[in-house]
């Protein structure tokens, strides 16, 4: 048995006018868990495609070798009768089919193309064993959580008899919770002698429990390092995927805070099909201008469901409550009331939520204030281009022009344009769902950067964030969101993780739900 | 889609011994395809926004029978009957609107079961027989032409000339100024040269075809009509506000949703609008056949869909627009027409059509795709 099992030699591959990989040289070794790190666009989505089969071989050039084979895959079905597994960051499971029927999709229990559904069942639940999912195998793929798709997935691939896993940003969906569950997993599996290549952004994350790390940039591979003799920190590992120091990963802030904006009284708000189960229970904030305001929580905490019910009663039945800006109590019984109200919510799910992919990126910039550009209901074309091209400019969005289809963006461009078509509507007061989810950490700082222009223009910003680190490093003030409601309340000076985690698991600490 | 539309008038025109380009041809081919053409132009609107509506062609028959009754049969007058008829529509398309925007059931359940329901109404309403003997002003919609001011010249409508030559100057006027507001906001233009070259081949088709149109027998009023709502939906299509709430409902509904646009309204107005047109095709169609009869409107639907995707838009949603829906249609109507020329039996046109439509939209494809 050779110590390197996979050895991928100068691979290079050409898009039509992009060289998305040049000459990436990458050794895994037999056993362990190799993390591939990198800004978006660097190439590690890419090099997994090649890898798994995705790009077949005469679309590329260079030599990859496994089990000391040269292989030339022309599929995935190939790559995988090698024992080559991938899991895509978007999760290929069929939600209106069980588990079971999941784990086994092309790859059916079957003799002579009948479904065997005994053996399927009992050979399910082997599986679910082995990653402790907790679930019958007949359960509805929808009715489970992300986290335990993400278990799925990997069922999946142990079915596939892998002996290298492929995983693309498997915790970037995933609370604290399932992602520790998943790392403690991929340990698990290690020990049963089964190498993972892991893509992800989460260096703390890579840095607990990567073997050897792989950096790559601009489609080079920048270095390899090895975990237990090299000194690997995370500004080290930061430093290859920027091509630069990137000691300070928040702005500086310097805060300008004025008086109340924006204030939530006794907001209460029920499932919209779960006849009277409530979801948000008795929740008071408030922002001031100038002011960044943190909420923190697990996921289940309710802050999508908050923001969307206070905008424009988006999410939940039976809402009630009060609403006050700048002293007085106002109505958003939709979200072109919100608009006008100044209140902008930027989503979480900037693809579907967010943006309408086939369109450009001026008409998406536009969108949510149209009269802007319009006069007597009539669009103004060239004034439409006028301020997408402002925004380009202010934004530093990375496309040759507006016309440019924003599902041909990636993700930090796509998320730019977002936050411009959310400047453009004027609000006072922003909330940002997981602005920089699925962003590289340069363009996070971007972002940051924005967000804090934003505050100190006068606006109030509410920040919803599953990072810990990234709510400590851009909020003045932080809530605590908790089971639906608001579980505690701190200042940035006095916060740390450990208090908000306390906070956000409802085990103590903070002041209680409260105004002022 | 313009280029296969060129190729295709120019096959049959080759094949039928120009017979398809005569004027008494070019006039049959509006008036035949007219009908069509309008509900082309109310279908293309509900299949930007994820929609279909199979129901358009018993609109179509129900409308015409309601009309039929309230001229004959009540003496209502014809002004009156088309009023009325055209507000049936808009309710018609209210009714369907309301189940699809605001129930959210599927827009092909809610117009199949309209497609069943308007037709057995039509059924119901005209007990199984047909009304002729309609009224001879509404028989004029279909039949009419815009009168030559300037007498009977030997052959020639002098006014049609006119009106192409006046809508020439427009066309130049229109052409010039959207240069120069282009040039104000540093838009780049194409050189000087090849805008005069386009512009001169507008106004040299623009002219051939009014020309074309006074050797038989002038304007169709159809034609006015036609005109008008092309001109008037595209406008609101690519111009408006409320066209880019159209295309962001289709585009995607949720996005739209969240950045303050009302789309189940949007959704509800555009079934509206494709009652009205239904109701507006019913009206022609029953003006052309000079009776109300139980078998209007068959399959008016799918040729209108046909249209729609054979110009371009998009099974998914928030793609198409009004001049593609034209061009398909029209793609269609060349066909119909000049396969009738050249002798091929109905039956084998249909078929033929079949065929066409599903190489023209996987031609499109094949065009777009390439170009990622």
């Amino acid at each position: 048995m050779t110590e390197v099992i996979l050895e991928m030699k100068d691979i290079t591959k050409t898009f039509p006018g992009v060289k998305a990989l040049d000459g990436v040289n990458m050794k895994v070794k037999r056993g362990e868990i190799h993390a591939l790190v990198g800004e978006n666009g660097a190439g590690k989505s890419t090099l997994m495609k090649v890898l798994s089969g995705v790009y077949p071989h005469d679309t590329y050039s260079g030599e990859i070798i496994f089990n000391g084979e040269r292989c030339e895959f022309k599929d995935i079905k190939h790559s995988e009768e090698r024992g080559i597994v991938i899991i895509h960051q978007e999760l290929a499971l069929i939600p209106y089919l069980s588990i079971a029927e999941n784990i086994f999709l092309s790859n059916e229990r079957q003799r002579r193309g009948i479904i065997n559904w005994h053996e399927t069942t009992m050979e399910a639940r082997k599986l679910m064993e082995r990653v402790g999912l907790d679930e019958s195998p007949d359960t509805l793929v929808m009715n489970i959580g992300v986290g335990k798709q993400q278990l799925v997935e990997i069922a999946k691939a142990l079915a596939k008899k892998v002996e290298l896993l492929i995983l693309d940003e498997p915790t970037a969906a995933l609370n604290e919770d399932d992602s520790k569950n998943l790392l403690d997993l991929l340990v698990e599996l290690k020990k049963q002698g089964i190498t993972s290549i892991l893509i992800s952004h989460k260096l703390n994350e890579v840095m607990a429990i990567a073997d050897s790390i792989t950096v790559l940039r601009d489609g080079r591979t920048i270095e390899t390092m090895d975990v237990r003799q090299d000194q690997v920190t995370e500004d080290r590992i930061i430093k290859g995927m920027v091509g630069r120091d990137m000691t300070h990963r928040y702005p500086e802030r310097k805060a300008n805070i004025g008086e109340v904006l924006f204030e939530v009284r006794g907001w209460n708000v029920y499932h919209p099909l779960h006849a009277g189960r409530k979801i948000i229970h008795d929740v008071h904030f408030h922002i001031r201008r100038g002011e960044i305001v943190g909420i923190a929580g697990l996921m289940g905490a309710g802050r999508t469901e908050l923001a969307m019910s206070l905008f424009g009663r988006s999410y939940g039945r039976q809402i009630s409550g009060t609403i006050l800006k700048n002293g007085r109590e106002i109505d958003v019984p939709d979200v072109s009331a919100a608009i006008r109200h100044g209140i902008a919510y930027v989503t979480e799910d900037r693809k579907n939520y967010g943006l309408i992919l086939i369109d450009d990126i001026k008409r998406n910039t536009t969108l949510a204030n149209l009269q802007k550009i319009s006069r007597y209901g009539i669009t103004q074309e060239y004034r439409e281009v006028q301020e997408a091209e402002m925004f380009r400019a202010k934004m530093q969005i990375k496309t040759p022009s507006v016309h440019q289809k924003t599902g041909n963006l990636s993700g930090g461009n796509q998320q730019k344009v977002v936050l411009s078509k959310w400047i453009f509507a004027e609000p006072e007061v922003l909330i940002l769902d997981e602005p920089t989810r699925g962003i590289d950490v340069g363009a996070k700082y971007e972002i940051y950067t924005i967000i804090q222009q934003l505050a100190n223009d006068g606006k109030g910003i509410l920040v919803i964030s599953s990072e810990l680190p990234e709510i400590l490093g851009i909020c003045d003030r932080i809530y605590a969101m908790c089971e639906g409601r608001i579980t505690g309340e701190i200042s940035r000076e006095d916060a740390d993780q450990e208090k908000l985690m306390k906070m956000m698991t409802g085990t103590g600490g903070g002041k209680l739900g409260n105004t002022g | 889609m313009i280029i296969a539309l060129i190729f295709i008038m120019l096959l049959f025109q080759l094949l039928s011994d120009g017979i398809l380009m005569q004027p008494l041809n070019i006039t049959n081919l509006i008036l035949q395809n007219s009908y069509i053409l309008v509900l082309a132009i109310g279908m293309v609107l509900v299949i930007i926004t994820g929609h279909i509506d199979l129901s358009v062609g018993s609109i179509a028959a129900v409308i015409g029978a309601i009309a039929a009754i309230l001229m004959v049969h009540m003496q209502v007058p014809v002004w009156l009957t088309l009023i009325i008829c055209l507000l049936i529509g808009a309710l018609i398309g209210a009714w369907q609107g309301f189940w699809i925007a605001y129930v959210g059931i599927p827009a092909f359940i809610v117009t199949l079961a309209g497609m069943l329901l308007f037709r057995g109404l039509t059924m119901v309403i005209l007990e199984g027989q047909s009304i002729a003997s309609l009224p001879q002003s509404f028989l004029n919609i279909s039949s009419g032409f815009v009168p030559d001011l300037f007498g009977d010249s030997g052959g020639l409508h002098l006014t049609t000339i006119l009106v192409g030559v006046l809508l020439s100057l427009l066309l130049i006027w229109s052409e010039w100024r959207q240069r120069a507001v282009q040039k104000k906001y540093g838009v780049e233009t194409v050189h000087i040269s090849l805008f005069i070259v386009k512009v001169a081949l507008l106004v040299a088709v623009l002219n051939a075809f009014m020309f074309i149109l006074a050797s038989y027998a002038g304007i169709p009023n159809l034609l006015i009509i036609l005109v008008l709502l092309i001109a008037a939906y595209s406008f609101i299509t690519n111009r408006t506000v409320i066209g880019r709430h159209i295309y962001a409902t289709g585009g995607n509904v949720k996005a739209a949703a969240l950045s303050g646009i009302k789309t189940k309204r949007v959704t509800f107005m555009v079934f509206v609008n494709m009652g009205v047109l239904s109701a507006l095709a019913g009206i022609i169609f029953a003006s052309r056949l000079s009776a109300a009869t139980p078998k209007a409107g068959n399959l008016f639907e799918l040729d209108a869909i046909a249209a729609c995707f054979i110009g371009g838009a998009s099974a998914t949603g928030g793609v198409g627009t009004v001049i593609g829906a034209i061009v398909g249609g029209l793609v269609m109507g060349v066909m119909n027409n000049g396969m009738s020329l050249i002798g091929i039996s109905v039956d084998w046109q249909q078929a033929i059509k079949g065929l066409v439509l599903l190489f023209a939209v996987a031609f499109d494809f094949y065009i777009k795709n390439r170009s990622n």
